[in-house]
């Protein structure tokens, strides 16, 4: 089970925190990923490892369609995002790009950043300071979409 | 068991009879939007990502230039150029300097009973004319653009029963800023705001817009009004017809209903940095402003923009304050300009932009530098939307905004 490094981040966390509005229109994602979180954790970008995990807490990913916010994330090599809920645009979006979001009530309230989590997609599970945590299944549709890799993924296949 | 009119547009989009919250189905997309927020990134994903590349029908397409118009730097003309290249490639409708672009869809495009997405959070507009209008990611917009279809969970709708009248003085923006306020950021997440009641058939298409296109910052998937004889009006008044005219069944169920008696609301305000964040506007009379804002595609069209003027015309604008005056669209402007509007906003010392997003989204014209303060008729207050990280934007409507432009402090007009 991938274990990596906890990033948390405050409830009702607005997509322009990920990705500010002046870095949209650079010409790609690896231009715009050293900006991410740039006004919560300018350094974010430098710290991150691939194989970390973002942490938020309720309506996570809210405001702005901007795809760009999952998009960094994952450019970054940010593993899943865990959130107790997701704001719906950024949570089919991720989807959408294939990077996991997990819904988990639990575990924002007991971790912190730096902690360190596993994370089992398959089981359904996050391991953290020696407590699992479950978490809620995505539909299988989505799931599907998931494990293809994303949606262009699934439509190259179909094609 | 019945069905609500934002359940019978995903049925009919669906190819099916009936529909229910949690569905997932394949729908077909009557139309789709793109702006230059993300359109560069979707022209490179159709070229290097897609084993066959291919539109549909490009005749659904609709690309506006709204964000960052006149573009400012090179790398947002290479992202500009690269989208009026396709379009044009490709035979896409496409608009640039002639505003907002939920605007110019409503104007222009939205009809009754359509599905239509757009890859910009604030498409849930188009509710106002009774079509079901969603923000979606680029990717989305791609793979719609590709094969012409989606997929969509059917969202639970929630029923906003209004009631009464606004007193005088008090705007629908001030309405849906107190029920933002009410339910919360997350108030609505993934569920359709239906709107309906005695109070809702009396408000304008504009009022309308305002209502359902604040309504993702309850996180809601759009927000709806039936199309009556006020939205078909608009719609006739610029030619168009409806797709289909729906209603939602008298036995429709809905997660949760909501009564809200109009003549108690007030003027408020949404404080940084989030839009739930609602007061009164009388709590906060006093705050100095450097900035302030009226337009966007919630709040920048002809009755904003005579409620502004109204209350400025003969005044002058504080030494201290910018006030940015942004018409949403080109039709807009044009209205402004012949209703004396313009004149008006200039004489007082206004600064009068072309049509575009501007400092709504904090990228463009118009953006604040460090613990600046704006006050805006804009979309979002978020940390930093506006420009620096510690600057604030405060949510109010256009009496309010004008108001405090005068005295550069907020005051109530």
């Amino acid at each position: 089970m991938p274990s990596g490094a906890i990033f948390k981040f405050h409830n009702d966390l607005d997509t322009d925190q990920i990705i500010g509005s002046q870095y949209l229109l650079l010409p790609d994602l690896e231009e715009m990923k050293i900006y991410t979180f740039e006004s919560l954790d300018p350094d974010f970008p430098k710290k991150v490892k691939a194989g970390d995990y973002v942490v938020g807490e309720e309506n996570f990913g809210c405001g702005s369609s901007r795809e760009q916010a999952p998009g960094v994330l994952k450019a970054l090599g940010v593993e899943a995002v865990i959130a107790k809920s997701f704001a719906r645009i950024f949570f089919r979006n991720a989807i959408n790009i294939g990077l996991p979001v997990i819904v988990c009530k639990e575990l924002p309230d007991e971790v912190n950043t730096g902690d360190v989590m596993e994370l089992s997609l398959s089981d359904g599970v996050v391991r953290a300071k020696g407590k699992e945590y479950a978490c809620t299944k995505l539909p299988e549709y989505m799931q599907n979409i998931l494990n293809q890799g994303g949606l262009i993924a699934s439509l190259n296949k179909e094609d | 068991m019945g069905m609500t009119i934002a359940e019978k547009i995903i049925a009919a989009a669906a190819g099916v009879d009936h529909v229910k919250p949690g569905d997932i189905h394949t729908v077909n997309l009557d139309r789709l939007m793109s702006n230059d927020g993300t359109t560069h990134l979707t022209v490179d994903m159709y070229h290097n990502k897609l084993t066959k590349p291919r539109i549909a029908d490009p005749d659904k397409l609709v690309f506006i230039v709204d964000h960052n118009v006149p573009a400012d730097n090179p790398k947002t003309a290479a992202a500009q150029k690269k989208m009026r290249d396709f379009a044009r490639e490709h035979q896409i409708d496409f608009w640039e300097g002639k505003g907002v672009c939920h605007q110019i869809m409503m104007e222009n495009y939205v009809c009754p009973g359509e599905l239509i997405f757009g890859a910009d959070s604030h498409t849930c507009t188009y509710g106002a004319l009774g079509a079901f209008g969603t923000g979606v990611g680029c990717t989305d917009f791609l793979y719609g653009m590709v094969t012409g279809t989606s997929w969509v969970l059917v969202p639970e709708s929630v029923k906003f029963n209004l009631e009464g009248k606004l007193p005088d003085g008090v705007y629908p923006r001030d309405l849906m800023l107190t029920i933002i306020g009410q339910i919360g950021a997350n108030g609505c997440n993934y569920q359709v705001m239906e709107f309906g009641g005695e109070g809702a058939k009396i408000l304008s298409v504009n009022d309308r817009m305002v209502l359902c296109n604040l309504s993702v910052e309850a996180g809601a998937k759009t927000g709806i009004f039936e199309a009556d004889e006020i939205a078909l009006e608009y719609l006739e008044e610029r030619g168009r017809k409806p797709k289909a005219v729906y209603k939602s069944d008298p036995d429709a169920v809905y997660a949760r209903e909501y009564t809200i008696d109009l003549s108690v609301i007030e003027p408020v305000i949404a404080r940084p940095d989030f839009v739930d964040d609602v007061v009164p506007a009388k709590e906060l009379c006093g705050i100095k402003i450097d900035e302030a804002f009226l337009g966007s595609c919630n709040n920048g069209r002809i009755e904003e923009l005579r409620i502004g003027a109204g209350i400025i015309k003969g005044k002058k604008v504080a030494d201290s304050v910018r006030f940015l005056v942004v018409p949403a669209s080109l039709e807009v402007y044009k209205q402004a300009l012949k209703e004396g509007l313009i004149d008006i906003f200039m004489e007082s010392g206004a600064i009068v932009m072309n049509p575009n997003c501007s400092v709504c989204w904090g990228s463009c014209q118009g953006v604040i530098g460090e613990n600046e303060v704006l006050i805006s008729t804009g979309t979002r207050n978020f940390k930093g939307r506006a420009g620096h990280p510690s600057s604030k934007v405060y949510l109010g409507s256009a009496a309010t905004v004008t108001a405090s432009a005068i005295t550069g402090e907020i005051t109530l007009a």
